[in-house]
């Protein structure tokens, strides 16, 4: 009897929750499935079906042929400079380093700052301007004689977008290197020990004990800045603002729906993203669920 | 079972609070009318009536220019309660989406600005979300102060939408005299694309930045004015009513001319904002910029003097043509407070209201019989302009293209902006205006 009251009341606890879910999330992601569905153009809602409509119309959309491709170059240079980088730099205080609380808070610290104030940071410093008005990096590198590395950043043709997963790297990588210092100081000490006892060098220990074991820890790391990558907006709109050589879909479905009424296919976009995110994500999710099950 | 109670209570609650939130996600600013309906209660005997008016003026000369307006406002309707909806976001990008989202909900406010023409014809008329104004146009004489040329590109079907409160104008080639004269180039003489284009190679070959350009939405603006100049005026028209071919030899010409003169541009422009862009004339990197007539507002927060530290003139090419663009305010179908708007929208077409607005604003007035005494050397110079040039509309500021069209052009002009290939872009605006546009 009482079991069954706790219950009652455990549930009746999390129901606001329960709610406010089922309205704001799944309702709008249904809601937002219609809209995909439908032919709405222009200011008031029209809900005339059109089936696939919309999406066929970006397949052969030249701007979210190049979102895409954007996109990807955007995500592996993201994915692969931040899990990088935060690894090394989690080896490296792994070492017992003096102060190594002190660095540990200036890697993690690009974190808390909001994607606007590095892009517009970030923007200062890329200034790809030539001639006199050269500034930010392109003015320190020339200054220093490294005039070879003097050069036009995300204005450059076809990869420019790369230069923008920089400070996309800078703000993430400090929480990569936190995830790997936990996974590093998660992996008790007597593997290492045993390791050398059996005549295994450093390198030997890095690559067939640490780097194994650190395998989940990349997972999650990947998920994470996965999803984040392939959402992103913020970002670049506070770097180079909305121009079309680096789109990317949010501002496709930014731009429009609100600067050209287009909601139907605004919503497709919107879509596609979740589908994009979820792919990436839903499988994650049950090898974690399914992990603590067996745990 | 006194448990089971306190459930069911639990859970009402928690359904009032999920509606609760809900009713939370609209971001309408519905706390005045809370402060009116309680009035009545303490003051029963005046009952003020009230004016909603949304816009994207919050800051600068056209907030001050906004409150000048609603003084004199206030002045001649003491009993009206002037409500300001405005909402942040330069050239209304975050205003336009709360806007919609109200009009969605059936909460539209009593009057909005909106960029007068195809902006408000295509997106609010034909969503039927505004009144013509006819009536208010002849009843206050509005006809006869304001250009002909100006009254159909704010028309549609014979009907007027909406009150242009300011005018600028945006044909404007923006020079530095310095940088000029050093070259042994008289402005004067700059009266076609070919002359202006002579100019460009000979600024080019002395090292200076010939055209000054910037973000996405300044090469929209110097595309139109290319358009207007290599098409003239009366084709340039026909571009946006349907009787001049996107795919025209004329066009083509166009296009080219602008593919050429993006040659000259600075290699960063993408980076720049319009600011930024206007501001290489007057810090002599940059010989030109074509820039809308609020850069001239800019030149004088810089502290240059005109004529001296800038010139103006119109794009080559464009002369006796005014390319403007106008900020105006609509009256809401089923407008909540109707008498009030109306009473607004009469201050916004007064010669009173006008003259308090725009020298503010730096912009010149949409009635032709401003008093030009209030206003500086440059917009004394434009307003003689207004009252004589043939007025045709801005496609950047959404005068003559709806906002479907606009952003479809926009996209093309994107892909062409990196790529050069003037024949896909061309094919590009034939299929817009095919999608969004007259064209059949």
């Amino acid at each position: 009897m009482h079991n069954r009251r706790d219950k009652w009341l455990s549930f009746l606890l999390v129901s606001p929750s329960i709610i406010a879910v089922a309205i704001f999330v799944y309702g709008f992601i249904g809601w937002t499935i219609r809209v995909s569905l439908s032919g709405w153009k222009g200011l008031m809602p029209d809900y005339t079906f059109v089936g696939l409509k919309n999406y066929a119309t970006l397949l052969n959309d030249p701007r979210f042929q190049i979102d895409i491709r954007n996109t990807l170059i955007f995500t592996a240079v993201f994915l692969v400079g931040a899990v990088l980088l935060g690894l090394a730099l989690a080896i490296m205080l792994d070492q017992g380093l003096k102060g190594e609380a002190f660095f540990r808070g200036i890697f993690l610290f690009p974190m808390a700052i909001s994607y606007i104030v590095t892009g517009v940071v970030w923007r200062w410093l890329m200034n790809p301007a030539m001639g006199s008005r050269l500034s930010g990096f392109n003015l320190l590198f020339k200054s220093l004689g490294l005039d070879f590395l003097v050069n036009t950043w995300h204005t450059t043709p076809y990869w420019g977008i790369a230069f923008l997963a920089i400070p996309a790297i800078w703000q993430l990588s400090g929480y990569t290197m936190a995830m790997y210092l936990a996974g590093l100081r998660a992996i008790p000490d007597q593997l290492r020990e045993a390791a050398r006892v059996d005549g295994a060098s450093e390198w030997q220990i890095m690559r067939y004990i640490i780097l194994p074991l650190l395998t989940p820890v990349t997972l999650s790391a990947v998920i994470i800045i996965g999803h984040m990558s392939l959402k992103v907006f913020d970002l670049i709109v506070a770097v180079a603002g909305k121009q079309l050589p680096l789109d990317v879909p949010a501002i496709y479905m930014w731009q429009a729906t609100f600067d050209g009424n287009f909601y139907g296919l605004g919503a497709a976009i919107g879509v596609f993203l979740l589908i994009s995110v979820a792919i990436l994500i839903i499988p994650y999710i049950r090898f974690t669920l399914r992990s603590e099950e067996n745990s | 079972m006194p448990s089971k109670k306190v459930l069911w209570i639990v859970l009402a609650a928690t359904l009032i609070l999920s509606m609760v939130l809900t009713a939370c996600t609209t971001p309408t600013t519905t706390v005045p009318t809370e402060v009116v309906t309680e009035a009545p209660t303490e003051a029963p005997v005046v009952e003020k009536q009230q004016v909603e008016v949304f816009s994207w003026w919050t800051g600068g000369g056209e907030a001050a220019g906004l409150d000048a307006m609603i003084k004199i406002f206030a002045a001649q309707n003491p009993d009206i309660e002037f409500l300001n909806a405005a909402v942040a976001g330069g050239a209304g990008t975050n205003a336009r989406a709360v806007l919609a989202t109200r009009l969605q909900a059936g909460d539209p406010p009593d009057s909005w600005q909106a960029h007068a023409g195809q902006e408000i014809i295509g997106t609010y008329v034909k969503a039927d979300q505004i009144e013509p104004l006819n009536f208010l146009y002849e009843e206050k004489g509005w006809l006869e102060v304001m250009p002909e040329t100006l009254i159909p590109l704010i028309s549609e079907n014979g009907n007027i939408y909406s009150v242009p409160v300011n005018i600028h104008r945006a044909n404007v080639l923006w020079y530095n005299p310095a940088v000029l004269a050093a070259n042994n180039i008289d402005p004067t003489t700059l009266t076609s694309m070919e002359a202006w284009i002579a100019a460009l190679d000979t600024l080019k070959a002395a090292g200076v930045i010939p055209l000054a350009l910037g973000e996405q939405w300044t090469q929209m603006h110097l595309m139109e004015t290319v358009l207007l100049s290599t098409l003239g005026a009366e084709k340039y028209n026909g571009l946006w009513s349907g009787t001049t071919d996107w795919a025209s030899p004329e066009v083509t010409t166009a296009l080219g001319n602008f593919a050429k003169l993006l040659e000259y541009v600075n290699s960063d422009y993408s980076t720049l904002t319009w600011q930024d862009a206007s501001q290489l004339v007057v810090s002599g990197d940059a010989a030109f910029n074509v820039m809308g007539d609020w850069a001239e507002g800019y030149f004088k927060e810089l502290k240059v003097e005109p004529k001296t530290g800038f010139g103006w003139m119109p794009v080559p090419g464009t002369q006796g043509t005014f390319q403007f663009l106008s900020d105006s305010f609509t009256l809401a179908k089923g407008a909540p407070n109707r008498d009030a708007a109306i009473a607004w929208l009469s201050i916004c077409g007064s010669k009173e209201g006008q003259d308090a607005f725009n020298p503010v604003k730096g912009s010149i007035p949409a009635r032709t019989d401003g008093d030009v005494t209030l206003y500086d050397e440059y917009l004394q110079s434009a307003m003689v302009d207004w009252s004589k040039d043939i007025v045709v509309g801005s496609l950047a500021h959404g005068v003559v293209a709806n906002d479907s069209w606009k952003t479809e052009i926009n996209n093309a002009l994107g892909i062409f902006v990196a790529d050069k290939a003037v024949e896909g872009f061309q094919t590009a605006l034939v299929a817009a205006c095919k999608s969004s546009g007259p064209c059949k």
